[in-house]
């Protein structure tokens, strides 16, 4: 049992005398995509083999999250603890299994399967919610705990009131990564201040965006880190229960957050009276089922409860009225990711990053026509144009870029001449897209507009949970106006009803579904316009 | 076999005791049945239905609403297309269509001789290496449409 900072100090320092006892570490990436071409099979034998040539002494062979560079998959990386150095190989097949012997044997390296660390893609970023992806083992609390793990939660328990924790997140400008960008530290004090014997902490795991992946992979790489911010956000709140709603279709995130809320049970993290202090905190896990309207807040917590995901008029907002009518913070996985930054450094550290109104980093999960496919943490303000040319690569096979689109089905298209904006929530809702969850999609020139409007629009139909008029009507009816356009078949009329019956969907819905539903329709118009007219039968 | 008898139902029962036979506890309950019996059977909602005291229609609208939810079983081998915006737009649309006109069923059936299901997916989240399919369990990435037309063609042999 864990009770206080010194014991985990004691874990801590242990854990790093028997790595010790190791030289070397072989970090082999188990994340999404590169356990799609066999990595963990690949762990599994290569840890085998060490054990079969008795080099267990050298080197460890360690599953970790996911780094980054999906393209490149499958990564190892050789750390060498001494030097604190790490070498990264990316495209590593099963035949390569025997010259990672000989790496970790002889030290010969993989030259052709090396990968650049020197550029942007590794230099650029800025790392606070995946700094432990790559480096850390999921399965292993006693990692993460050598890496600072908890030591933010025990912190707040042993040295700060709920007021400091909640003032320290305020002071640290967080706003919510789900994409509506709410200030986090505002949304805890509102809770804090109602009365209530019992309030819920909820996490957002229903990652339903299609083209998004950073959830996922912070919840596959660092699932501890999101126990820690939510048990660090019941303190807070005076909460002692939460829930983590994770999308069924993300089984491997499902395993590695079950086994840490274990492991962190049998520790006394969660549990009674963590760290003989009167704070209870227990987290549960529930399932989604693929309802895009369930990352909605009302709907979410209407799926926690057993119903059908159908959102609710706000207000009254969760604060007040939210898991069983009990006041309720709802936060997504990014954002319980930062927390525990942000209380081992404190609030003005992570004020220093970013920009004025968008403090902090964001993850991208870089999908599409670019060299670089995956996972990227940036400062705040960094422009779309070095996101995209210099840290993603750009696009491959001298491709022209087009545009790019972030926010999935609720965002919008933002077109190659508008590249140098900063990224942050204000200036991307400025041109008619949001910051989103953070999926970012590269179109070359070869994208229709229309089509990409059409298969937002179709994607937005079938999610729409059919409780409010204009969203179930209205998307079905811009999906078949969108058609004509497609098939050139529209009239001069279709154009004003297509834009017409955007304003009407997205004034009139109920939820942020349908009211965001038109965004990719409205920014397709406004910056490819003329696709739009080519669509248009003249007589 | 009778509820009694049939073991998968004791797993049913053991996710319901688990969470307190609460009528929150009816979306893990369906997940679990699910991943028991392979789909949701009438016989099976009804089951749930009455264990936790909630009314037939409202167990059925529940597991309707969700797509994760099936209520006919798949076929001996799936095909599951993902359909997310990196994979569309690296031409998902086409390896579908294939599937669709080779079985001559749409996305979501099943075959009649009960040989394939055609699903699709929303996203697997393996965007890097769009587009994905998968076939029975297993992912194939960065796939071209010959390439999917082979390995369906290795799939049901």
């Amino acid at each position: 049992m864990i009770q206080s900072i010194e014991d985990l100090e004691e874990i801590a320092s242990k854990k790093k005398c028997t790595e010790q006892s190791c030289k070397d570490e072989l970090r082999v990436c188990i994340g999404s995509s590169c356990a799609a071409l066999g990595s963990q099979e690949m762990q599994k034998s290569l840890a085998k083999k060490v054990k079969e040539k008795e080099l267990q002494g050298k080197c460890k062979v360690k599953g970790v999250g996911c780094n980054g560079l999906c393209s490149a998959a499958i990564m190892v990386s050789s750390y060498d603890k001494a030097n604190k150095k790490e070498v990264i190989y990316g495209g590593i097949e099963t035949a390569d299994e025997d010259r990672l012997l000989a790496l970790i044997e002889n030290d010969i390296e993989l030259k052709d399967k090396l990968l650049d660390t020197n550029t942007p893609f590794f230099t650029q970023q800025k790392k606070i919610v995946l700094e432990n992806a790559g480096i850390v083992d999921p399965n292993d609390i006693d990692d993460y705990i050598a890496h600072d793990g908890y030591r933010a939660l025990f912190t707040a328990l042993e040295e700060m009131s709920s007021n400091e924790v909640i003032e320290e997140v305020k002071t640290s400008g967080l706003r919510g990564r789900g994409g509506g960008g709410y200030p986090t530290g505002l949304k805890w004090e509102t809770v804090l201040k109602v009365e209530s014997d019992q309030k819920y902490i909820v996490c957002n795991g229903d990652e339903g965006d299609p083209g998004a992946f950073m959830d996922r992979a912070v919840m596959e790489a660092d699932p501890h880190k999101i126990l820690e911010g939510m048990a660090i956000a019941g303190f807070a709140c005076g909460a002692s229960k939460g829930f983590i709603y994770v999308r069924a279709e993300y089984p491997i995130a499902v395993e590695k957050l079950n086994k840490a809320i274990t492991q962190a049970r049998k520790k006394g993290i969660l549990g009674n009276r963590i760290a003989n202090s009167n704070f209870d905190f227990d987290i549960e896990i529930r399932l989604g089922g693929g309802a895009f309207v369930c990352g909605e807040a009302t709907a979410l917590v209407a799926s926690i409860e057993g119903n059908r995901g159908n959102p609710r008029q706000k207000p009254p907002h969760l604060s007040d009225y939210g898991l069983w009518g009990e006041p309720t913070i709802l936060n997504n996985v990014e954002t319980f990711a930062n927390i525990a930054p942000i209380i081992r450094n404190g609030g003005a550290w992570y004020k220093a990053i970013g920009t004025e109104k968008s403090s902090g980093t964001k993850v991208f999960a870089l999908t599409g026509h670019i060299q670089n496919t995956g996972l990227v943490e940036v400062p705040m303000g960094i422009s779309l144009r070095d996101l995209i040319e210099k840290i993603g690569g750009g696009v491959p096979n001298g491709g022209k870029l087009k545009a790019i689109q972030t926010g999935g089905p609720s965002g919008g298209c933002i077109p190659e001449n508008m590249l140098d904006i900063p990224v942050d929530y204000d200036s991307l809702k400025a041109v008619g897209s949001i910051m989103g969850s953070g999926g970012l999609i590269v179109m070359d020139e070869s994208s229709n507009m229309v089509e990409v409007a059409r298969f937002f629009m179709d994607f937005s139909k079938s999610e729409s949970c059919g409780k409010c008029v204009p969203c179930r009507v209205g998307t079905t009816e811009l999906t078949e106006l969108l058609d004509k356009f497609i098939k050139k078949e529209a009239k001069q009329s279709d154009f004003d009803l297509l834009k017409e019956m955007c304003v009407v969907v997205q004034d009139a819905s109920l939820c942020g579904l349908g009211q965001t539903a038109p965004n990719p329709v409205l920014s397709t118009i406004k910056y490819f316009e003329k696709e739009y007219l080519e669509g248009i039968k003249n007589d | 076999m009778t509820v009694q008898t049939d073991d998968r139902y004791k797993m049913v029962e053991k996710t319901m005791k688990k969470l307190g036979y609460d009528r929150s506890a009816l979306i893990e309950t369906l997940h679990t049945a699910q991943e028991t019996f392979g789909y949701l059977e009438n016989e099976t909602l009804k089951f749930i239905a009455r264990r936790l005291k909630l009314p037939f229609s409202k167990v059925y609208g529940v597991a309707t609403f969700y797509h994760f939810f099936r209520l006919k079983p798949k076929g001996k081998h799936t095909a599951v297309v993902c359909m997310g915006t990196a994979c569309y737009i690296k031409g998902a649309t086409a390896i579908l269509e294939s599937l669709e006109s080779r079985f001559g069923i749409q996305a979501g059936e099943t075959t009649k001789d009960a040989l394939i299901s055609v699903l699709t997916a929303r996203c697997v989240g393996s965007c890097s290496l769009a587009p994905v399919a998968i076939y029975d369990n297993k992912s194939v990435g960065k796939l071209t449409l010959e390439e999917a037309e082979k390995t369906i063609e290795e799939l049901i042999k």
